[in-house]
């Protein structure tokens, strides 16, 4: 992560922000718009949690991950709270790396 | 100003407390992350300083960590901040009409402060909850990330500590949320199906911008209208906010 890029994120999010405040006096987005503005983070973080869960480079991860982040699934699913799920991941996986698991 | 303060009723200086101490372990989370993905503790507190949006930070990193340029991450970060383009249609009431507090306030935009403000049906208490809520989560947020990036940067080789398996799994509790409509469901199946297949032949990063190309997809998965007195919890349409129960900015 290059401050450049940092510069960037934080540039387009700071704009996406006062966007709202400045034009509420404009428009009005139905319930049907506000979703489709939401739908991009979606399909964004799905590409992420699985190319980050099963691939290293271009290669498989190894099993001591991917059985990690599901034990994270189901701690996230039971709705465990975030840092539960979190340590649960590194836990799980740290745990299996000792054991021998790649 | 001070008017404000005054009027900060228990039950939300109670709520703003828990939401501030959550999100004080979730910053330091992100700071051991970002050490672990090779970013300085300096790079880090700029990013949360500057950004301020968990999500997108943990995304961003977690891009970069996989060998994605930080051009990517950035990218990929932005759209997914485009979110709080309605949050700030929702609550531009609250900001008024004065440049100041408009500037400072659309800065402590997230997705908590949000949902108290909308929580409030009265203009001065929304206005006091926005305010409240926000600048805590500031404070708590930007003194977490320094304590994690550098407690993270001692702690040792971040394979070993299964650092590499909490990426994804912080991502998905922050996704798990938005996917009880069957479109955000959609979306996201498709979205996952064609990074992974990209992976492989494409360069680090483009796969998961890839992933946009699944939203026509939601074009096919309309959420059905949802009989009248048979709504099953969890299985409904209602558009769920993009935010794990229990506070991240």
């Amino acid at each position: 992560m290059t401050l450049t890029a940092i510069l960037l994120l934080a540039a387009g999010t700071y704009a996406f922000r006062l966007a709202g405040p400045l034009l509420g006096d404009r428009i009005e987005l139905s319930e049907e718009r506000q979703e489709w503005l939401r739908l991009p983070a979606i399909a964004l973080l799905a590409a992420l949690v699985a190319t980050a869960t099963l691939y290293s480079a271009a290669e498989f991860a190894g099993w001591a991950r991917v059985i990690g982040v599901a034990v994270a699934a189901l701690a996230a699913w039971r709705r465990a709270p975030f840092v539960v799920v979190v340590m649960a991941a590194a836990a799980v996986t740290a745990l299996l790396r000792l054991a021998g698991v790649p | 100003m001070r008017s404000i303060w005054r009027t900060v009723d228990p039950d939300l200086a109670r709520n703003a407390a828990a939401l501030g101490a959550a999100v004080f372990v979730v910053g330091c989370s992100f700071g051991a992350i970002a050490a672990a993905a090779g970013l300085s503790p300096w790079l880090a507190v700029a990013m949360s300083v500057l950004v301020f949006a968990g999500g997108s930070q943990f995304a961003a990193v977690a891009i970069v960590a996989t060998g994605g340029s930080a051009l990517l991450a950035a990218v990929a970060g932005v759209l997914l901040n485009a979110r709080h383009l309605p949050f700030g249609l929702a609550v531009g009431d609250v900001l008024g009409r004065r440049w100041a507090t408009r500037l400072v306030g659309s800065h402590l935009m997230v997705d908590e402060n949000v949902a108290y403000a909308l929580a409030e049906s009265d203009p001065r208490r929304r206005r006091v909850a926005y305010w409240t809520t926000g600048a805590t989560l500031f404070v708590s947020w930007n003194i977490a990330v320094p304590v994690g990036a550098v407690a993270g940067a001692r702690l040792g080789d971040p394979a070993a500590l299964g650092l590499d398996a909490a990426f994804p799994a912080a991502l998905l509790a922050l996704l798990l949320p938005a996917l009880r409509n069957r479109r955000a469901r959609a979306v996201a199946a498709g979205g996952a199906v064609i990074a992974l297949a990209a992976t492989p032949v494409l360069p680090a990063g483009v796969p998961v911008l890839l992933a946009l190309v699944a939203l026509p997809v939601a074009l096919f998965a309309r959420p059905a209208p949802v009989p009248r007195g048979d709504t099953t919890p969890g299985e409904g349409d209602a558009p769920a906010p993009l935010a794990p129960e229990g506070g991240r900015p």
